[in-house]
């Protein structure tokens, strides 16, 4: 995602060193919607997305379940079923219109230029298959390599991702590596063919959290290596500021605030993304305060709000200019930094300022 | 980051009546194998030796990562397994191997919270008759009747009473929990069993259901055990946290000293992995100081054949040949305040801090 303001002063919130956004998008997604029909009708599971990934770059897409973040990549990677899926708008790829493109054409893509990496490795795998076949399959079919080639190729990878003794253990079967070790298999297999983009689909939500502090350190190490630009898709926010470089926070199938890490979490500009962050303890917190949850629960994709999809549950709906109605006009996103709601940008940040940033510290 | 108020601060452990005691407590479970015919080839040590006490009102948390054996012991104490060694004392009574109808009068002053909100209700069953399910079965008999205590539960855990006669599958994912805890609250139990109660939610409903959590926890005064691998979440909700590792407690105490003056290397380990949003002052200045850098190597060993002395030890910075001899001893080491136990050998300093400790521990680079 590129964003034209310049980074924010001050101490950098992510572990990460800053990099300047690249010119180019490599991945541009324009006004995606995927619509599933299903026995009670229409699911609007992704309605109206637009984002950007430039080259080396991590965009971190945080939502709850059922907010389409899942489904969009599915859609990049052309995993929908056609018959029962519809997709409109545009994901462009080096210029290369994704949604209109031939199966075959997306076959040539999937494992090579675009690779994901599922939330749990143990259904991802293949029981039948060693770790090495696997990881070597998608370097025989798209590079051509040959059998003793692409071996030597799951060994090197092995390696790569931190697995020890990885000329032993690259013929053992999933089921003989811990829930960690397989996820780094899975790792080793989506950057296989050195992909430009890679999509992480919760890659961490199954592990442990020792665990996933070590994936989450090789994923970044292996980015700073290979310089793709990956895709986190994720519920925890503090995943998010640990890997990525930007932020784009998804409900109910849209996108409500994008911007840079630091801009998003430290100065957040939509409702949601204040919930979000006050619905979540902190280590350090005052734990004799309670959390600022969200009031109700997320809308019907059958059927959401025409409006803004978060009016319901939102605190501050009656203090939007009289023009406005969260419940009829659709705010939109704004390109670069920015919130979909209705709320004036002065009255967001003196409302943050003053009326949640308190309760989060 | 020293927030903690007085109310919230425990009394000290001598102070308050014991509700459940552990002392030894262990759970084996026997690994089958070999063909034509399957003997008993093994164990998994599960649960290895506890001692802890619940008492009367508090929570107790107790973390760990999957496979720690934390689940294990919440069955345990809600005898909902048998233990395999040690005793569980529950108010000054043995319920070690306490038969059916020794345990009937107490079974309902120990509930439980599960985990699946979707796989704990019983989908043909309408929530008045899930809620009113424990009543009917211990044969209590509320003033009003029961249906009025169903409404009266359903009002205290944020649902409509109207909801009465709808299915479980009306309700979505935190409703549906608070369901499973009007359920616990109907016997008026004095302990709750609350196994990853919040886990399975999304974030903005997880907050939802902490915050119900803690309101009926001080409000009623039940005490609860209560289990998550979310630390954040744990210090939230517990007065007293024990860490575990590999079926063994390696370190308890009141929340101050787990969260900011952790001694041993594994909570140390588990404190820093957890990946937070830093937030800041309006001025930029960073709302709270960096916290340490470590990282383990490799995975939890497994429970059939764990490490000899310190179970910790093979992914320990500090291990040395004394740990794999002696196993460390779960007491009030130098240093540590009242009610606040370590095992380990060579404890860390009593700091969470990036600049009590200058160089991060990090694993080393794999071979090829």
């Amino acid at each position: 995602m590129t964003t034209t303001q310049p980074a924010a002063p001050g101490p950098e919130v992510t572990g990460r060193p800053a990099t300047e956004p690249a010119a180019e998008p490599f991945l541009s997604v324009r006004d995606l919607r995927v619509r599933f029909g299903t026995e009670d009708g229409v699911v609007k599971a992704v309605d109206g997305l637009s984002f950007d990934v430039a080259r080396g770059r991590t965009l971190g897409i945080v939502g709850e379940s059922g907010s389409g973040k899942s489904v969009a990549n599915q859609a990049i990677l052309g995993l929908h079923n056609p018959k029962a899926t519809d997709i409109t708008g545009q994901i462009l790829l080096e210029g290369e219109d994704l949604v209109t493109a031939r199966e075959r054409r997306m076959e040539q893509l999937r494992g090579n230029k675009i690779a994901i990496i599922f939330q749990d490795p143990l259904t991802s795998l293949s029981p039948y298959h060693t770790v090495g076949q696997q990881i070597a399959e998608p370097f025989r079919k798209h590079r051509g390599a040959g059998r003793r080639e692409a071996r030597e190729r799951a060994v090197e990878m092995l390696a790569k991702v931190g697995i020890p003794h990885p000329a032993r253990r690259v013929d053992d079967y999933p089921h003989q590596f811990s829930g960690g070790m397989r996820q780094r298999v899975m790792i080793a297999m989506a950057l296989v063919c050195d992909p430009d983009l890679l999509i992480a689909d919760e890659p961490t939500t199954a592990l442990d959290v020792t665990v996933q502090a070590q994936i989450l350190d090789l994923l970044l190490e292996l980015q700073q290596e290979f310089g793709s630009a990956i895709i986190m898709i994720t519920h925890d926010l503090g995943v998010v500021s640990r890997v990525s470089d930007d932020i784009l926070v998804m409900y109910a199938g849209r996108a409500v605030e994008r911007g840079t890490v630091h801009d998003v979490l430290s100065r957040p500009q939509h409702p949601y993304t204040w919930g979000l962050l006050g619905s979540m303890p902190r280590l350090g917190g005052d734990v004799g305060k309670e959390l600022v949850s969200i009031p109700g629960a997320p809308p019907s994709l059958l059927d959401p709000p025409s409006g803004c999809p978060f009016a319901p549950r939102c605190t501050f709906r009656d203090e939007v200019p009289d023009n406005l109605s969260c419940a009829d006009d659709r705010p939109a996103l704004p390109d670069g930094r920015g919130a979909a709601c209705h709320l004036t940008g002065e009255r967001r940040t003196v409302l943050f300022t003053e009326r949640i940033r308190p309760r989060l510290l | 980051m020293t927030t903690e108020t007085a109310e919230t601060q425990p009394a000290p452990a001598g102070t308050r009546t014991p509700l459940m005691t552990a002392e030894g407590l262990t759970k084996y479970f026997p690994v089958r194998g070999g063909f034509p015919i399957k003997r008993t080839v093994g164990a998994v040590h599960a649960v290895d030796g506890l001692d802890f006490t619940v008492h009367e009102g508090e929570s107790f948390g107790l973390v760990g990562e999957s496979g720690c054996g934390k689940s294990t012991t919440g069955r345990l104490l809600a005898r909902l397994l048998e233990p395999s060694g040690g005793t569980l004392t529950y108010r000054d009574r043995d319920i070690t191997h306490a038969s059916r109808r020794e345990l009937a009068p107490i079974r309902s002053e120990i509930q439980m919270i599960f985990q699946d909100p979707y796989s704990s209700l019983n989908p043909r069953q309408t929530v008045g008759t899930i809620i009113g399910g424990p009543m009917e079965i211990n044969g209590i008999r509320p003033p009003g009747g029961r249906a009025a205590r169903v409404r009266e539960l359903l009002e205290t855990v944020g649902l409509n009473p109207e909801h009465y006669n709808r299915f479980p599958h009306e309700f979505s994912g935190g409703q549906r929990q608070r369901i499973g805890v009007a359920r616990a609250l109907a016997l008026e139990p004095r302990l709750i069993v609350a196994d990853e109660p919040v886990s399975a939610l999304d974030v903005s409903i997880q907050a939802q259901v902490v915050n119900l959590l803690r309101k009926v926890q001080e409000e009623l005064g039940i005490a609860f055990l209560f289990i998550a691998h979310d630390l954040a979440v744990v210090r939230h909700f517990s007065q007293r946290i024990a860490v575990m590792y590999l079926g063994k407690i390696v370190e308890v105490g009141d929340r101050e000293a787990i969260h900011q003056r952790p001694r041993h290397p594994y909570t140390h380990a588990l404190l820093s992995a957890v990946p937070e949003v830093a937030l800041e002052h309006p001025d930029g200045t960073p709302a709270e100081p960096p916290r340490e850098r470590i990282r383990l190597q490799g995975d939890v060993p497994s429970p059939t054949d764990p490490p000899s002395g310190c179970r910790f030890r093979t992914r320990c910075w500090k291990a040395q040949d004394l740990c794999a001899e002696q196993e460390p001893p779960l007491v009030r080491i130098e240093g540590n305040a009242e009610g606040h136990l370590t095992a380990c050998h060579f404890p860390e300093a009593g700091t969470t801090l990036a600049a009590d400790r200058p160089e991060p521990v990090l694993p080393a680079p794999v071979e090829p």
